[in-house]
């Protein structure tokens, strides 16, 4: 029954600050490396926006952040992000570890616990011991370092695929093996490419153009082998140990 | 989303507490009581609003159209109304939605061109500025939740460098090398897209005028809220033209021949 109090005022329709864009972004952390992902297709409803609008974005030379959910506050949380470590970099001479960026965007998401930023994170890059790390966030600001994460629009079709995959979960090792704890650079690649061809087949949202970046640790021997990929760009801003690069591939823009 | 805990978990409202698992007949309100509330009164709606816009990348620059009716409702109410509008040397932007909120636009664009201008710095604002002051402000609209409630695009050329991109109500922001707003993304967005998607460095400007004559006749077709009279904004490396108002040939003779719609005896 309706109250008397929704009553005494006329309907109106309110107005909605946010919407979904679409599109999903995935990171998986190898000992001495990062891959973080995102499919470029933006969205609204059935229609394509755009088929080229990044979501993934070198905040450092060892961190890489993703973000998903809705664009407007999405690009508006990296720019905030990207002027805090900027002031850093003028307060303290060097860049900041990525723990702490980690901790900084849980506190910048949760300062809007009230009035959240409608958009899913994910922190990718190179801790300060060298091995490769994962953060994912949730809008208000809960974290947790992981393995591997997948997010957004097809999260629920990609996560599976990479806990089977990442973890072995469901998988028996052969007599007398066992599942590796980490995989090579080559095989993570792999595995992030068949999920966007994946998601893109079976995601309306998901699809256009795919942007793999590559955070490698100092001293990483998978360096060569990158230099020479075909269509791998190198982003590494200063010559800092770490490298970043980036590698595009196409996906179906149907 | 609902903010507060005591909430959470609880069925929506009483209608569907079919277990009456929630103690109390209505849910609490735990907000502070505003005795200006129904004083303050936000845009919540657009009253007269203009409907789409299509703009495309062709070889030398921009192209944008945008028809001449501002609309009150249902009623064609205005039908002279620009909705093209050149800020400074390099950029146009065009507007639908609201258009009141996008001359109000209009007048800080302008405002701030003379600012530019009065500095003499050396400096100019080009499209990239502009999108990117625009971009801004609607956020923070919207982040007041006392949104600008407008569709713009906004095009141009600087320093060589063709700019297309669009920004909205809600602050979402993209580039493409086809736009199109409102009926517009639904109905010319295909046809603009593919006309133009992997040509926008040999499509000439007639071509370019031509594709987008025809989008316009099509939404006039569909468009319920759309008018045959509409101007053309070209932006190159020459500056910034916005043409007289142009009158679209159309042909009605096919109506007769429809049936099944209709009250027609046969």
């Amino acid at each position: 029954m309706p109250d008397m109090n929704s009553l005494a005022h006329p309907q109106q329709h309110q107005f909605n600050p946010y919407t979904e864009n679409g599109g999903t972004i995935l990171a998986i952390a190898g000992e001495d490396f990062t891959v973080i992902a995102g499919d470029t297709r933006q969205s609204e409803g059935y229609s394509i926006q755009t088929r080229y609008a990044p979501k993934v974005f070198r905040l450092t030379d060892k961190a890489v952040l993703a973000v998903n959910g809705f664009a407007a506050d999405g690009n508006m949380f990296v720019k905030k992000v990207r002027q805090r470590l900027e002031w850093y970099r003028h307060a303290h001479a060097k860049d900041m570890p990525l723990r702490a960026i980690a901790r900084l965007i849980q506190t910048m998401l949760y300062a809007r616990r009230f009035f959240p930023f409608y958009v899913y994170n994910i922190l990718g890059g190179i801790e300060e011991d060298g091995s490769g790390a994962v953060y994912s966030f949730d809008p208000v600001g809960s974290y947790e370092r992981e393995a591997c994460r997948a997010a957004g629009a097809a999260q629920s079709l990609v996560q599976p695929f990479l806990d089977n995959q990442i973890y072995f979960k469901n998988q028996t090792p052969a007599q007398d093996t066992s599942h590796p704890v980490h995989l090579p650079l080559h095989s993570v690649l792999a595995l992030v490419i068949d999920s966007f061809t994946g998601a893109t087949e079976r995601h309306i949202e998901v699809g256009d153009g795919l942007e793999m970046y590559v955070v490698l640790a100092r001293g990483n021997p998978a360096l060569q082998s990158l230099q020479d990929l075909p269509g791998a760009e190198e982003v590494t801003g200063t010559q800092a140990e770490e490298r970043v690069f980036v590698i595009r591939r196409d996906l179906k823009k149907d | 989303m609902d903010h507060f805990p005591t909430n959470w978990g609880r069925p929506r409202n009483d209608l569907s507490d079919a277990y009456g698992t929630f103690p109390l007949a209505q849910r609490p309100y735990n907000g502070g009581k505003d005795m200006f509330a129904e004083g303050v009164k936000h845009t919540q709606q657009p009253i007269v609003t203009g409907t789409s816009v299509l703009a495309i990348k062709y070889k030398d620059g921009i192209m944008m159209a945008a028809d001449n009716l501002a609309s009150y409702g249902s009623l064609a109410r205005f039908k002279s109304i620009q909705r093209l509008h050149p800020v400074g040397k390099y950029t146009v932007i065009g507007a639908g939605g609201d258009m009141s909120d996008f001359q109000y636009i209009q007048s800080i664009l302008d405002d701030t061109i003379i600012e530019e201008f009065a500095a003499s710095d050396g400096h100019t604002l080009g499209p990239v500025e502009i999108h990117e002051y625009l971009s801004q402000i609607m956020y923070a609209r919207r982040s007041k939740i006392d949104p600008l409630w407008n569709s713009l695009i906004v095009g141009g050329v600087k320093d060589g460098k063709r700019f297309l991109a669009y920004v909205d109500l809600l602050g979402t922001t993209y580039s493409a090398s086809t736009i199109a707003t409102g009926y517009g993304a639904f109905i010319a967005q295909p046809l603009l897209r593919k006309a133009v998607e992997g040509n926008e460095n040999t499509l000439t400007e007639d071509a370019a005028m031509a594709i987008l004559e025809e989008s316009m006749r099509v939404l006039y077709y569909r468009d319920a809220r759309s008018l045959d009279k509409y101007q053309l904004a070209k932006i190159t490396a020459d500056g910034i033209t916005v043409s007289e108002s142009r009158h679209l040939q159309t042909s009605w003779s096919f109506a007769e021949g429809i049936r099944g719609y209709g009250a027609q005896t046969q």
